[in-house]
């Protein structure tokens, strides 16, 4: 191996494969280590919502909106799994990350920029997004949600709500002067966003704002994707809403560069 | 003349208020080793910093490999390897996952990435140990895993930012001989310290930092006769006997500088007529450390 003349090496493009594989590398690779804790707390918990309502109001509501209960938490619940699937590892992660391991000091020195770095990074939470928000859909099947072909859709759906909220979690973590700063966004933002969002009740009842919140609110997209998908399309609709979810995961990801930027970078 | 691996002039970084590096100049020529030898908060670590495009300079020139920063940082960051003062390994990973996960991000092809993998341990004298945790690792051990990290690709330049602090003097020993090997295959090092017996050891070149500037450099013993000449008069007493010898090397026109418990009257080399008793020893960096910038070190 000769680098002594590759000084003039072809110069190294703004966004490029082999940074982004560096980077996603490391993640799999420590994720073999803690894959069982994330896969716990990723599933467990949008799980116990679905059975805790489910069960709970199914048995009072029996039927919502035109479905049964139980199905209509289920498919709403995979939105939740995405969102904390997606958010709060994103928020914590990258926090302990550039804060306490020092991981992006050692990647940043490594030929990778940060723009690369934090979108390898969403890329990495969001594929687990897509993956773990499957999880209260299969356990609402097996709870007598009937499958249908539009559900293969929903790992998609998932992922492209993941990588908005992954970047929406990294802006933060990049924001933030103290992991402590966290718990206002949780309470004042993601608390909110997830409660009206349609999940545990449809919206169109609600007084004009909540409906309007939850108009611009990406979960509630996302919550209604997965719906459709399980039980029918909803045509143009849907196609704005996916269309929601690539705008919001676009801004959101400028933001979170700008963020992380101006964190790793003096 | 040699071709500079690393070429800075007039580089200027300001916190705020406070100026890390003050119009810094630095040439590190290709295939040497040189030293920044510096206190604490002297902008050591900031310049390093700087060499990474992990900062941006306010003001000035930097070249490294060739390769103005910060606009082309990531074709010289390709072609360089760091080890970081504090610790960043992966500690939840194995010896060898930490090196994997940088033979990926140093882009090393999969056809050599064993070899690159299996030198660095040789070289870390780590490979009875590649399935352990480094959270299980000493502390030498980690230190060396954080340079083994950093040559993985065979880089051309190193940059060792206090490669040995916090060790045990047996340990820092073990690295010295690893930064030693590293020097005779003729890779360009540069290396920030605040021991004086390392920057000696290792360097070819040490360039005197302080409030980040460069107060003095060349090569150790060069440093030490310009500027302490070559023996020194280390007197010790009690305080007031103390103030009594700094008057009468002062009268005698000679330096002197507060060791602690003593003091050590400079440039004692040939007869000045100064009757002082003492322990005669040879000047070093510290002398000449602390003449120039009136700071202690270390």
């Amino acid at each position: 191996m000769s680098l002594a003349n590759s000084s003039r090496a072809p110069r190294l493009g703004r966004f490029e494969r082999s940074a982004l594989t560096g980077v996603l590398v490391r993640e799999i690779v420590n994720f073999s280590s803690y894959w069982r804790s994330a896969t716990f707390s990723s599933t467990v918990e949008p799980t116990i919502y679905l059975l805790a309502f489910g069960f709970g109001f199914g048995s009072l509501v029996s039927r919502i909106g035109g479905y049964d209960y139980v199905q209509f938490v289920g498919t709403g619940t995979v939105a939740t799994a995405v969102l904390f699937s997606s958010a709060f590892p994103a928020m914590f992660g990258t926090f302990v990350k550039y804060q306490f391991q020092r991981t992006y000091d050692a990647i940043l020195a490594a030929p990778v920029d940060t723009e690369e770095l934090v979108t390898a990074e969403a890329l990495w939470i969001a594929t687990r997004a897509g993956v773990y928000g499957c999880v209260p859909m299969v356990v609402a099947i097996a709870f007598g949600l009937d499958p249908a072909w539009g559900m293969l859709t929903v790992p998609l759906i998932a992922w492209v709500a993941g990588f908005g909220w992954a970047c929406f979690g990294i802006a933060v973590a990049g924001y933030a002067k103290s992991i402590e700063n966290f718990s206002y966004v949780v309470s004042a933002v993601l608390t909110p966003l997830f409660l009206v969002a349609g999940t545990f009740f449809p919206l169109d009842k609600l007084p004009g704002w909540a409906q309007f919140l939850g108009n611009i609110n990406p979960l509630h997209h996302c919550v209604e994707l997965v719906r459709h998908a399980a039980f029918g399309w909803d045509g143009w609709t849907d196609v704005a809403r996916l269309g929601a979810l690539v705008v919001f995961g676009a801004l959101v990801w400028r933001v979170a560069i700008h963020a992380m930027t101006r964190k790793l970078i003096d | 003349m040699a071709d500079l691996a690393i070429r800075l002039r007039g580089v200027v970084k300001r916190y705020g208020a406070i100026t890390a590096v003050d119009g810094l100049d630095l040439d590190v020529p290709e295939g040497t080793c040189v030293g920044l030898l510096g206190p604490n908060g002297a902008g050591k670590s900031t310049t390093m910093r700087l060499l990474t495009a992990q900062a941006i300079a306010d003001e000035g020139e930097l070249e490294v490999l060739g390769f103005r920063l910060p606009d082309e940082s990531k074709q010289a960051r390709a072609q360089l390897g760091v080890s970081p003062q504090l610790d960043n390994l992966d500690v939840t990973l194995t010896v060898e996952q930490n090196l994997l996960v940088f033979a990926h991000l140093y882009r090393i092809g999969r056809a050599e990435r064993r070899d690159a993998i299996e030198r660095a341990l040789v070289m870390a004298k780590l490979t009875d140990r590649r399935d352990s945790r480094v959270d299980k690792l000493s502390g030498g051990m980690r230190r060396r895993l954080l340079i083994a990290r950093a040559l993985v690709h065979r880089p051309r330049l190193v940059l060792l930012d206090e490669p040995t602090v916090g060790l045990d003097p047996q340990v820092r020993q073990e690295l010295w001989a690893l930064i030693d090997a590293l020097r005779s295959e003729g890779t360009t090092i540069l290396m920030s310290t605040h021991y004086i017996e390392e920057a000696q050891r290792l360097a070819d070149t040490v360039l005197i930092m302080s409030h980040g500037k460069a107060v003095a450099s060349g090569s150790p013993a060069a440093l030490v006769t310009e500027h302490a000449g070559s023996a020194v008069l280390e007197v010790y007493g009690p305080p007031t006997r103390l103030v009594e010898v700094e008057a009468q090397a002062g009268a005698a026109g000679l330096r002197t500088r507060r060791t602690g418990t003593s003091v050590s009257i400079l440039g004692v080399d040939g007869d000045n007529g100064l009757r002082i008793d003492g322990e005669r020893r040879p000047a070093n960096l510290e002398d000449v450390f602390v003449l120039l910038t009136g700071e202690e070190i270390g």
